[in-house]
């Protein structure tokens, strides 16, 4: 499947691994990754916040620009921040013509448009996952079934919510997909409080105590429950619940050291790639102990 | 008629007992306006917060774990008893907090304030509020600052920020965005978007008044917001791509590099930020190069071509889909299969 590629920007700057276990995994999946080298930040609710003008405008030359990939599906992210930031975008661009066509005026000069409809879609790699490649397509593909993993998910709020622009309506169990891809992958879902909960990233800089109280809490709860490590398709939520862990610690004042892995690295381990390829070793909390768990299953 | 069970969660304070599960089976249930007006039946059903009143049976017992029907008193809000919450001591304190009445200059003119409809229209949505307390029941900030002003009374707050009588629009703002549990304590989590019966999207309206206290205001707020906001737009208009390693510095200085470095409160701020960059150094998960050098993208000239003609007009072009709804939809009738539903 060849797919219009859009990485987002956080994937290529302070969460590399992402990035890099991204192009791993998906020769493996059989996807063809056009990556969107010229398309700008999706803005991430900040520009809207400032400009929503500015932010459908630079959003919809995305879409043009993916639109304009010869003989692409449609095009896929990899960050639930991007996916919602985009679909609020274009879900006011859908919603009226005259307002998609002053926005269009915008592109005019780099020849660019964005069309409405039809069936391009832009979807989160998670979605991609359930809705187009297929569950039983990626369990075919699975060569190191994770048994004994114990994974929490966490969704991050772009993609969950809210469910009438997310198109919940088309597809009921978005909610549900990550738990869905952890038992495809062998391992087994956790339930914990915090799944679908924000992960306080938006806020880190002007209320920090707000923040990582959110994020500690969430990953006090899955450690409570039992989880081995934490998955999620935001890079975002990644900042906020694997980089500030050792603060975020204070904040719930108890130790915490709960892995967090982006989805494509769970999904790599699954397909049985190697550690260094996925970037494991790349995170602020060890992830030692799911490496060594899914080392032993490789053994046995 | 078919049965229903319910589990609700009881509780009485004068018992000294804990609260405990109690299951009923019903086949009818009602009270109150029954129309989602009165604002009065505000639950939590299979975890969510809601009305119970425009909750249909059927549907609430699809989503029911076990079978039966969870119901349960809203959260973020001490219980009084069963399912009812003391709303006093939050909801409507909080709505108190941002002074929820017109305070308009000078005297009142003889007969009716004159005001043209059209400017009316911006605040109907923030107006539409039944006080239900939904969003502040699943308020995902509130979840863990109790002090946070929350949702419901912050689109109260763009109400009268929003109204052209009110003569008081730069206080109120400077009020809000300075108080450390006001506009800039909201995590952007779109829980009170989610659950509002009345369609208020509370977020919505906190994001507006985040948008006059910077842009049209320039509040140069104590928590941030103006700094962090400014800098990450700065930022893309140059580079086209964030990066959070210049992201910290600049939303410490109001925007700019400079000043983050001779402003004491931004300083001290930015240094108890700095081990989280030189972890991410040490880590191995940033290079040297990434953290201290921005990428650009190619086409820059572009973007910042949109950036000048889109910030050139004065009047800022919004469209809130609330007010003039989804009129291409029907035109069609299909929708992208990424399901952007207005
Ligand atoms: S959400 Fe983040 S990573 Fe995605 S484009 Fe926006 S800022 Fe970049
Ligand atoms: S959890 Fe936080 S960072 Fe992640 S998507 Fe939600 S608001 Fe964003
Ligand atoms: S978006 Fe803001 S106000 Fe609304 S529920 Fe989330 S934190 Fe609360
Ligand atoms: S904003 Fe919506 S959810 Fe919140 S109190 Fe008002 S009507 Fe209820
Ligand atoms: S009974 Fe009045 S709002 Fe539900």
């Amino acid at each position: 499947m060849k797919l219009a590629y859009w990485p987002g920007c956080v994937s290529r700057g302070f969460t590399p691994e992402l990035h890099g276990a991204m192009a791993a995994v998906a020769p493996k999946l059989g996807l063809e990754l056009v990556e969107l080298d010229r398309a700008n930040c999706c803005g991430a609710g900040f520009i809207s916040e400032h400009n929503q003008e500015l932010a459908d405008t630079l959003n919809a030359r995305t879409f043009a620009l993916a639109q304009g990939v010869d003989g692409a599906a449609g095009m896929v992210n990899i960050c639930s921040t991007c996916q919602g930031a985009q679909s609020e975008c274009q879900e006011r661009l859908d919603a009226d013509a005259a307002y998609r066509a002053h926005i269009n005026e915008h592109l005019e000069p780099e020849g660019l448009e964005y069309e409405r409809g039809g069936a391009w879609w832009n979807k989160n790699l998670l979605w991609l996952l359930v809705e187009e490649i297929g569950l039983d397509a990626l369990r075919e593909r699975v060569v190191r079934p994770l048994e004994g993993l114990r994974v929490g998910p966490f969704y991050g709020c772009y993609i969950v919510r809210p469910t009438r622009r997310l198109g919940y309506e088309l597809y009921p169990d978005r909610d549900k997909y990550l738990e869905w891809v952890i038992e495809a992958c062998g391992a087994a879902p956790v339930k914990y409080a915090g799944s679908h909960k924000c992960c306080g990233f938006p806020i880190v800089t002007t209320n920090r105590e707000t923040s990582l109280r959110q994020a500690g809490r969430h990953m006090a709860d899955a450690l409570d429950a039992g989880a081995d490590c934490v998955v999620t398709p935001c890079p975002l939520c990644h900042l906020n619940l694997d980089l500030q862990q050792p603060e975020s610690q204070a904040f719930v004042e108890r130790d915490l050291g709960i892995p967090v892995l982006h989805l494509p690295q769970l999904i790599g381990l699954a397909l049985g790639l190697d550690f260094k390829e996925l970037g494991l070793h790349r995170h602020v909390v060890k992830t030692d102990e799911v490496q060594a768990k899914v080392a032993a299953l490789a053994a046995a | 008629m078919p049965d229903y069970s319910l589990k609700i969660r009881r509780y009485n304070p004068e018992s000294g007992q804990p609260a405990y599960w109690q299951q009923f089976d019903v086949d009818l249930a009602g009270c109150s306006c029954q129309a989602a007006i009165c604002g009065s039946c505000g639950v939590r059903i299979n975890g969510m917060s809601r009305l119970a009143c425009n909750t249909k049976l059927g549907e609430a017992a699809e989503d029911a774990p076990n079978g039966a029907i969870v119901v349960e008193p809203m959260g973020n809000m001490p219980v009084l008893k069963d399912l009812i919450v003391d709303m006093d001591a939050v909801h409507w304190k909080k709505v108190q907090r941002v002074v929820p009445w017109l305070l308009p200059e000078g005297d009142p003119p003889d007969r009716e304030y004159i005001v043209d409809p059209e400017s009316m229209i911006d605040i109907t949505q923030s107006m539409a509020c039944i006080h239900c307390g939904a969003c502040v029941s699943a308020c995902l900030s509130m979840e863990v600052d109790p002090e946070f002003i929350g949702p419901a009374a912050l689109a109260k707050a763009y109400r009268f920020v929003g109204d052209p009588r009110d003569a008081f629009t730069e206080d109120r703002l400077l009020d809000l965005a300075e108080d450390p549990h006001g506009i800039y304590d909201c995590t952007h989590c779109f829980a009170c978007i989610e659950v509002c019966p009345k369609d208020v999207a509370p977020m919505n309206q906190i994001m507006r008044l985040r948008r006059r206290a910077t842009s049209d205001y320039g509040i140069k707020d104590g928590n941030n917001g103006y700094g962090h906001e400014k800098a990450f737009s700065d930022l893309i208009e140059k580079y086209g791509l964030l990066s959070e390693a210049q992201l910290l510095p600049k939303s410490y200085g109001d925007g700019s590099l400079i000043r983050a470095q001779v402003k004491p409160a931004a300083l001290k701020e930015l240094t108890a930020k700095l081990p989280t960059v030189i972890r991410g150094l040490r880590s191995g998960k940033v290079s040297p190069k990434t953290a201290l050098i921005h990428r650009k993208l190619k086409d820059q000239d572009q973007i910042r071509r949109m950036y000048k003609e889109v910030e050139s007009h004065e009047d800022r072009l919004e469209l809130n889909l609330y007010i003039v709804g989804d009129s291409d939809a029907e035109e069609e009738g299909t929708m992208a299969e990424g399901g952007q539903e207005g």
